[in-house]
């Protein structure tokens, strides 16, 4: 996993070494201070020179800006480093994303995806900075001043050792438990606010039962129970500071006993023994950084991990090697295909499917929900692949095409359809990035999309929001079908995709179909079987084997599940949605 | 994303009312933890002075004398031991009562906050982003505690830190103190310019973030799209481009904020080393009885007062952001509740053989409204029938556009009536109208001829089950889902509830029947199944009058009958107002209404409107008239 992200520091190899180097020099600087400063008390001070005094005054504040300069350095390129880490991540993952196939992308949810590229790169990001500035900054610090320490006065430092292991020991053993309530917590904060979206969402159920007061009380215990954890976990926290304390506390005291007694000795000096208790407190600082980065790391290692993962997913639909690229004509073969989504699965979604279509042909497709009408034509367009048998256009494997290929000459308008953000031309563009204006109006003529979008005040130009949030249901679909037409699809395929449309304007828009791309190979899947009765052909699914395939005559005389379906719709079941 | 950074007007304020808010319940706390900081510190203090006593009145005698004696020493340390150890404890407790301080303020900040979102109007639902909402219990609370835990404590510890370290700097020698003010005020000023610098690029990386994150979650949420169109490529490269913008503010801004610490640091130093070459020179020249003691302590100051300056420049950031987060809680807080001023009350009755009407605890089956008469101080009773009167009703979000106008609708107790009509007419919102999700600008609602603004609104909305065309679920078993329509049913009724919905079937063959969880929102379940859930949720409740908005998005057509089957036999007997769209359910409607763009263009039953061959005509056929 670390691999995985470490490859991705890329051209920001440079920054990220040089960091810590100029983060080492930084201590080194600021290590020679209190060294010399006992110069300045024993020498100077205590023999009167003040020329030695000035003397080594300059060079410390020689050496003061040069921690600051080597300090400086350190930050700029930590920055660099780790936001251009987190950028090259960013990167990778989407990318790669680009590269899934829809069974990469079922496997993690929008909202999943959108958080390991926002969330969980900025944790790692914060982390790698920290890494980069501290995690090698507070240790040789830590090892330096010890070292300082012994140099000036092996005894009186022995004591630091002691100090240095005590306190480690502590805050590790705090760090320990306190992490593993943590996580205890925030499981629990993730459920409570997780009610609270809830109740957000779903106010007007609660309104309308007027169960606020017991939502009121849900509330009340469970933020009761947060609390408890909450103060249980800090509770070791607080532990941190007093120890800390207590720690330099018995340092300065036995220091200054033992030293006291050198310096009557004349085993040590003043100066000496003023310099010691300042590496005191860089020792323990030092300690204390050192947990807190510890702390922090652990933390992100959550974050690196779903990152990895994104990373690593490898999309399992890819190019053949000699790809073909051209697909002759609209024909459709199923031959003996049995499919399911998890590769493990028991059963098939999909159970031994045996179909041959022939270019030009209208196909319905009919079924309950699960009856896997969906999967049939994802098939078509390899958004899947089938997992025995095989499914050919124009005669060719869809294998064995290129993919791009494939895609361009068979236009799905799926069911969860989406616009983006853009004018209406930018969005039917992308069917065909070429297509001049007029052909864009040509395909909403057929798709029944022309009538509104010459009603909008900016009328090709008008801005669709996200997500397409300011058309209705049915505009968004006309617009959707708008689109793959663009494409001059040798196969179109509509899943359920004018479920929004009124009655008449689907009759319209098949209508056209039928007229104007008569050699286009066509499925339509729909719950109306008015949507369908006039197709060549009419394939009924059922738990996803084929039930029966005909025309409409031929099902409602020999096929139940039809017959049952088109009863119940004739007998009272339009749709008054526009 | 870009609003909610903005600053607060009056950050001054919103601190006190935090801090009021605090005290609120642990002044106690509060004093014990500000005398706690008090004696830490001065311990502190205490420590560093006893550095100048241990060289000029010990070390220095120490060294001159023939036979040293340490016993004066030992008992000095131990007195400062002493004083340290008081110190500890001290630091201990204060910590400690901190942890109850903060998180008992969150706690109660959660649960107010809760409990007036509970008692918002819909409104405020409808005109606030729910993730706005959500971020004040997520991110606001977070950077408050770090505000509550860590930012205050430690100013009160530096703000003490800084006086008494003036104090024992001005006591030991002036000359050196005013050197290390300059010094102070140089290193604030290099603060001030950077973070300034620092804040301008963190604005720019703000806005860069959103713009990745808002590109990432729509091209996200159509990857499928994407794919099927072969869009790959551009989508990189739209991706790529603000990709690198957020990747250069981020560089700037993190840049500026990493340089100020390392900055402050060796100019902290370099006064150290001012210090000590000019206190070096006044020792020497015994200027003022400036003693090598008095320095080593001097230069001790100096350290710590260079400390706590550095720790409060960096907590201004987070109190800002705090105080940004709390300005947003409180606005919460203080969003004007639902008025409710109804007087009408809704009790469960008993009829009389003589024909008057009693109220009584137990659930009769029949309903009655107590109305309370100020006047004569009287109480008298009105049977509830479900007859629900619109009398010019004209009713808008706001005041300038209305959205229904002159609305008139009478439906008698057990009538049916069937709103149609294009998405946006305004259908949902003449239901929304009923159970006085929102009020109306003009007219009169009556509902057995009482006016619903003098109806209590929870007696009002018990008196109205209501299924909404998007299903929204409990974390919580079945059982517990089906019971939110009436809290003290039986598990008997509640299966009954599910019978009668056609629910009690697939509820059945879920693994865990009645006690299946259902997780976040019930996705666990299909959409048909959901609608089911919702159905016997409402037959639970057993109300008297219903209002039903039936799903559009095509389930199949087996759950869809079942869904067509429980709600025909939910209505039955009951005032329904149903937003049709289904046929079967529009046939057998006592009344339809027809509405476009706020209007009732036309009403009456099925005959009566294919007769007329208008609008509803139009959408039953399919086919269009005059066009």
């Amino acid at each position: 996993m670390l691999k995985t992200l470490a490859a991705q520091v890329k051209e920001f190899k440079k920054d990220s070494m040089l960091t810590p180097v100029f983060m080492i020099m930084e201590v080194i600087m600021e290590m020679i201070i209190p060294f010399l400063m006992a110069s300045i008390i024993d020498d100077g001070v205590g023999k009167g020179d003040i020329h030695h005094i000035c003397i080594v005054g300059i060079i410390m504040i020689a050496m003061a800006v040069l921690g600051l300069i080597f300090g400086v350095l350190g930050g700029v390129y930590g920055a660099k480093a780790s936001t251009g880490f987190a950028r090259n991540l960013r990167k990778a993952m989407y990318e790669n994303i680009q590269t899934f196939s829809f069974s990469n992308i079922d496997k993690y949810s929008t909202a999943g995806l959108v958080t390991r590229l926002t969330t969980d790169v900025t944790n790692v990001q914060n982390a790698y900075q920290m890494i980069l500035r501290m995690c090698v900054r507070a240790p040789f610090s830590l090892i330096c001043a010890m070292i300082m320490a012994f140099i000036i006065n092996a005894r009186l430092a022995s004591i630091y050792l002691v100090a240095v292991l005590f306190l480690g020991t502590c805050l590790f053993i705090i760090i320990f438990f306190a992490t593993r309530y943590f996580n205890q917590v925030f499981e629990k904060y993730d459920d409570l606010n997780a009610s609270v979206q809830e109740n957000v969402s779903a106010i007007r159920v609660v309104k309308a039962y007027v169960r606020e007061d017991h939502e009121k009380q849900k509330f009340k215990r469970a933020s009761e129970n947060v609390y408890k954890m909450f103060v249980k976990a800090e509770k070791l926290l607080a532990w941190n500071a007093p120890l800390m304390q207590f720690t330099v506390y018995a340092c300065i005291l036995g220091i200054s006993w033992l030293g006291a007694k050198m310096i009557v000795g004349s085993t040590l000096t003043t100066g000496e023994l003023m310099s010691l208790l300042t590496y005191c407190m860089n020792l323990l600082m030092s300690l204390m950084m050192l947990s807190m980065v510890f702390v922090m790391i652990t933390m992100s290692m959550a974050s690196a991990r779903r990152i990895a993962e994104v990373i690593n997913e490898e999309a399992d639909i890819k190019n053949p090697k000699n790809p073909v690229m051209e697909v002759k004509d609209g024909s459709v073969i199923f031959d003996h295909v049995n499919f399911s989504y998890k590769k493990d699965a028991k059963s098939y979604v999909l159970k031994d499917i045996n179909l041959s279509i022939q270019s030009g042909e209208t196909i319905g497709i009919l079924g309950g929900t699960g009856s896997a009408k969906s999967s049939l034509v994802n098939l078509i367009t390899r958004l899947y692949d089938v997992s025995t048998g095989s499914v050919k256009v124009g005669g060719v494997d869809v294998r064995d095409y290129d993919l791009e290929t494939l895609r361009n000459e068979v236009s799905v308008v799926l069911q969860n359809n989406v616009l983006f953000s853009g004018s209406i031309l930018e969005n039917l563009r992308w069917g065909n990035k070429n297509a001049s204006e007029e052909e864009c109006k040509r395909a909403c003529e057929l798709a029944c999309a022309d009538e509104f979008i010459e009603k909008m005040p900016e009328k090709y130009e008008t801005h669709i929001e996200q997500g397409g949030n300011n058309v209705s249901g049915g505009q968004k679909q006309r617009l959707c079908i708008a689109r793959a037409l663009l494409k001059k699809p040798k196969i179109l395929i509509l899943d359920d995709s004018t479920s929004a449309v009124d009655t008449a304007t689907d009759a319209k828009i098949r209508e056209a179909f039928a007229k104007e791309i008569p050699n286009t190979t066509k499925f339509i899947i729909a719950q109306r079987v008015s949507s369908l009765m006039n197709s060549d052909r009419i394939i009924v699914m059922d738990d996803g084997c084929i039930s029966g395939v005909g025309t409409h005559e031929e099902l409602l005389e020999n096929n139940t599940i039809y017959r049952d379906v088109y009863e119940s719709q004739t007998a009272g079941s339009g749709d008054f949605d526009e | 994303m870009e609003k909610r950074k903005k600053g607060i007007e009056n950050p001054g304020k919103v601190l006190k009312r935090v801090m009021a808010y605090v005290l609120k319940n642990y002044k106690f706390s509060c004093i014990v933890v500000v005398i706690g900081i008090i004696v830490a510190t001065l311990a502190n203090i205490q420590g560093t002075m006893f550095m100048q006593t241990l060289i000029d009145d010990y070390i220095t005698p120490l060294t001159k004398a023939e036979n040293p004696d340490f016993s004066g020493l030992m008992y000095a340390i131990f007195k400062v031991a002493a004083i340290y150890a008081v110190g500890v404890i001290c630091t201990y407790v204060y910590n400690r009562i901190m942890v109850n301080v903060t998180q008992g303020t969150l706690k109660n900040l959660r649960n107010d906050m809760f409990l007036t979102m509970e008692s918002l109007p819909i409104k405020y639902f409808d005109t606030h982003a729910h993730g706005d909402i959500m971020s004040c219990y997520t991110n606001d609370i977070d950077t408050l505690r770090q505000m509550i835990s860590q930012s205050i404590p430690q100013l009160i510890n530096s703000a003490l830190m800084i006086v008494s370290v003036v104090v024992c700097m001005i006591r030991l020698n002036i000359p050196l103190t005013l050197a290390t003010f300059v010094m102070v005020a140089f290193m604030l000023l290099v603060t001030k310019k950077l973070a300034g610098l620092s804040g301008k690029y963190f604005a720019r990386q703000q806005k860069d973030i959103g713009s990745v994150n808002a590109h990432i979650e729509e091209m996200m949420n159509g990857q499928k799209v994407v794919k099927v169109f072969c869009h790959e490529q551009e989508s990189m490269e739209a991706f790529n481009q603000l990709n690198d913008e957020l990747f250069h503010s981020a560089n700037e801004a993190n840049k500026f904020a990493n340089i100020l610490m390392p900055i402050n640091a060796q100019l902290g130093n370099v006064s150290y080393v001012i210090c000590a070459i000019l206190g070096g020179i006044l020792a020497i020249n015994g200027f003022g009885g400036f003693t090598l003691g008095a320095l080593a302590s001097f230069l001790t100051f100096n350290k710590s007062f260079n400390m706590p300056i550095n720790q409060v420049s960096q907590q201004l950031n987070s109190i800002v952001m705090a105080l940004a987060g709390a300005d947003r809680i409180f606005r919460l807080l203080d969003e004007k509740p639902e008025v409710d001023e109804g007087y009408v009350e809704l009790v469960n009755a008993k009829e009389k053989e003589d024909g008057t009407i009693t109220e009584c605890k137990e659930h009769t089956g029949m309903w009655a409204w107590k109305h309370y008469h100020k006047a004569d101080d009287t109480i008298t009773y009105q049977k509830m029938e479900g007859d629900v009167v619109f009398d010019h009703v004209d009713f808008g979000y706001s005041d300038e556009k209305m959205v229904l106008s002159d609305i008139e609708l009478y439906a008698r107790p057990g009538q049916k009536i069937a709103f149609v009509g294009a998405t946006g007419a305004g259908k949902t919102t003449i239901t929304n109208l009923i159970n006085r999700f929102y009020d109306i600008q003009d007219g009169k609602i009556r509902y057995d001829g009482i006016n619903i603004n003098k109806i209590k609104k929870n007696d009002l909305r018990r008196s109205l089950g209501i299924v909404l065309q998007d299903t929204h679920l409990f974390t919580g078993t079945v059982m517990e889902n089906i019971r939110y329509g009436k809290l003290d049913a039986t598990d008997e009724e509640v299966k009954a509830a599910a019978k009668l919905a056609n629910a009690d079937g697939f509820i059945k063959r879920l693994p865990n029947g009645y006690d299946t969880m259902l997780l976040g929102d019930g996705k666990n379940l299909s959409q048909g199944q959901r609608q089911l859930l919702a159905i016997a949720r409402a037959a639970v409740a057993d109300p008297p009058v219903l209002i039903l908005d039936e799903a559009t998005s095509s389930i199949d057509t087996r759950t869809e009958k079942l869904v067509q089957e429980g709600m025909d036999r939910l209505m039955n007997g009951r005032t329904t107002f149903v937003i049709a769209h289904r046929l079967s359910t529009v046939r057998n409607s006592d009344c339809i209404m027809v509405l476009e763009q706020g209007h009732i263009i036309e009403k009456g039953t099925h005959e009566q409107l294919i007769e007329k061959q208008g609008k509803y005509y139009q959408l039953y056929t399919g086919k269009i008239v005059n066009a």
